[in-house]
């Protein structure tokens, strides 16, 4: 016998070592290790205090950011039907209410209206932990409202995004909803009214060749995936790794894609600067 | 004629013995009762076929959107359209071309043409980089379309590549805003625009074109949001699971019109189209000439609604909403 034996199971790393919103008391960052208090983490926005790594954030934590108080939640009845019976390893009819269960949400989008910096604004957030943050047939639906219902309003759009791309269990339907938010955000652009498309980590697929990639501005927070065709999918196509970097925010500003690198902190500040410019309102009163 | 090469299909079995034996008969001397007997055997294998075609597995209808010979856009360009002129380049980076455009006339109405060419032999596969359009071919397609607004010139669309072409350029030079330009944009353009899914409708790489008053697929072209294997590779963790994924993500044209993707299924030749490009293309003609009749005749407004209206609807299919009492604002804090 051994004198050594191993008793207890030893202590592992968590698998998923990607950044994701922190649980526990403490928190360690994946970027510089800096083992951070939850609060002062909530209270900094997700994020990190030494080197401003950002932590993913919620579509609730999202639209609470961004607006002044309270706001309005539109369209959280609607809910995907199945409409294809998808079944892969197992039904996405189960995929769907594990997702209903642990976000609260009947989809991978909260839309809401209410003031931003004073502003009457229509925002559109969209939920990762919902499938990967994939759009389907209700996140299109929601968005396409929230668009049309900002036109009827003349308020401003923004959209939160946050995505894996097109939701492959709804099929065909998921790809023509990039059409269908597209041809809404044409009459949005036409009705001359501000579209602000805010991109964070990850914005890939077939959310980025659609609405992420339409604003009058398109504003990045800083180091985010944002890309259309995945890493993996490109390294195998070209047989070469990628470049550090690559299909970073910062590699897209430097490539012209985006208007501006902006810290979350900064975010909201930034966001009502550029309204004011676009709806030609008052700058804020010096506080 | 195109049903003398044995060139089948591994699910096209029993017509594939009916061609040997036809191609046999064809070296022998030919008395009258062989000849008879030869055309009887022909009518045999367009009725074996058109049985066998009847009930083909999604599967099967990938198999025959994916076969070598079936028409490529620039060989509809050839049957359908007269003073075929091609126009290169985006004005902005380069000429792609995986993406051919046009202008010429169909059947004395004249109109600008777009579409997909994959290209047939190994070099115009690789000229063609196999239809995988990078970020200038989208950028081209817009500039001809706004070309075809300005002159008030209906738009003709042909949809065929497996997706966008996924490298490292097409990133760096922006595909993604390439494409939803697009999609925007036609949504808006102030012209008729009729698009057919000839062969692969793949994924945003298609949809990038592929927005229109009528859209219409191929008897046995498809149109997924991913390709099947991709699909499998993704969910099942096996690339080789293709077969399920195809079944699963509903790509075929009889899908797609059930749940209001597409407006119109056109007819191919029996066998597919691959038998006989000059009868597709016939088919398609009458097709986009019927739907273009109808545009010309609407004003513009009318049909933009319209338009919109069309995309617009898409999905409905398949959402409920459980209608919860009007939300109460919500607090701020988390």
């Amino acid at each position: 016998m051994a004198w050594f034996k191993r008793t207890r199971r030893p202590i592992t790393a968590p698998a998923d070592k990607a950044s994701r919103v922190p649980e526990g008391l403490w928190v360690k960052c994946p970027s510089c290790g800096q083992i951070l208090y939850n609060k002062d983490l909530v209270a900094n926005l997700q994020v990190c205090t030494k080197c401003a790594h950002h932590f993913r954030m919620n579509a609730a934590e999202r639209l609470s950011v961004l607006f002044d108080g309270e706001y309005q939640i539109h369209d959280a009845g609607l809910r995907s039907n199945d409409p294809l019976s998808f079944t892969d390893t197992k039904p996405y009819r189960k995929r769907l209410d594990a997702s209903i269960k642990a976000t609260g949400l009947n989809d991978a989008v909260i839309s809401a209206t209410g003031h931003l910096d004073g502003i009457p604004t229509t925002i559109a957030a969209m939920e990762y932990a919902f499938i990967g943050g994939s759009m389907g047939v209700v996140v299109g639906e929601s968005i396409t409202r929230a668009i049309e219902r900002a036109i009827g309003a003349r308020q401003p759009v923004i959209i939160v995004c946050c995505s894996g791309g097109a939701r492959m269990m709804e099929g065909t339907l998921s790809l023509m909803q990039m059409a269908k938010i597209s041809a809404a955000l044409g009459r949005l652009d036409r009705a001359g009214l501000p579209y602000i498309s805010v991109l964070t980590d990850p914005t890939t697929g077939g959310v980025t060749a659609s609405y992420a990639m339409l604003g009058d501005l398109n504003i990045a927070e800083p180091k985010a995936l944002i890309g259309f065709a995945g890493p993996r999918v490109i390294e195998q196509t070209i047989r070469q790794k990628l470049p550090e970097g690559f299909q970073r925010s910062e590699f897209l500003l430097n490539k012209g894609m985006i208007d501006v690198v902006v810290d979350r902190r900064e975010m909201k500040g930034t966001i009502a600067r550029a309204l004011r410019v676009m709806l030609g309102l008052p700058t804020a009163a010096p506080a | 004629m195109a049903t003398k090469k044995i060139d089948t299909l591994e699910f096209e079995e029993p017509v594939a013995v009916l061609l040997k034996e036809i191609e046999a008969m064809a070296l022998m001397p030919q008395t009258p009762e062989r000849i008879a007997s030869i055309a009887q055997l022909e009518s045999r294998v367009t009725e074996l076929r058109g049985e066998i075609f009847k009930t083909l597995t999604p599967w099967q209808r990938v198999m025959v959107t994916r076969h070598p010979d079936r028409p490529c856009m620039l060989d509809y360009v050839q049957h359908l359209f007269t003073d075929f002129i091609e126009l290169h380049g985006d004005r902005r980076f380069g000429d792609d071309h995986a993406i051919v455009t046009g202008m010429g006339q169909f059947r004395g109405q004249p109109v600008f043409i777009i579409g997909h060419q994959k290209g047939r032999d190994t070099q115009q596969k690789i000229y063609r980089n196999f239809g995988y359009a990078r970020p200038e071919g989208y950028r081209k397609a817009l500039r001809v379309m706004k070309m075809a607004e300005k002159f008030k010139r209906p738009v003709i669309v042909f949809v065929d590549t497996p997706a966008a072409y996924p490298g490292a350029e097409s990133e760096e030079r922006g595909v993604a805003e390439a494409i939803a330009l697009n999609l925007r944009e036609m949504a808006l353009l102030d012209t008729p625009i009729v698009v057919t899914v000839t062969g692969e409708g793949g994924s945003g790489g298609a949809l990038g074109i592929a927005i229109g008053d009528r859209v219409m697929m191929l008897e046995f072209s498809m149109y997924s949001v991913i390709p099947p294997e991709g699909c499998a590779s993704i969910l099942w963790r096996d690339a080789k699971k293709k077969v399920e994924a195809t079944e699963a993500l509903k790509i075929t044209a009889p899908d797609l019109l059930a749940m209001h993707v597409i407006d119109e299924i056109v007819k191919e030749p029996v066998g597919g189209a691959h038998q006989d490009h000059v009868e597709a293309s016939a088919l398609l003609a009458e097709a986009i000439g019927r739907h273009l009749d109808e545009l010309l005749a609407m004003d513009s407004s009318t049909r933009l609604d319209e338009r919109y209206r069309k995309f617009r609807q898409m999905g409905d299919v398949g959402i409920v909403d459980l209608n919860p009492p009007a939300s109460e604002p919500t607090p701020a804090s988390v």
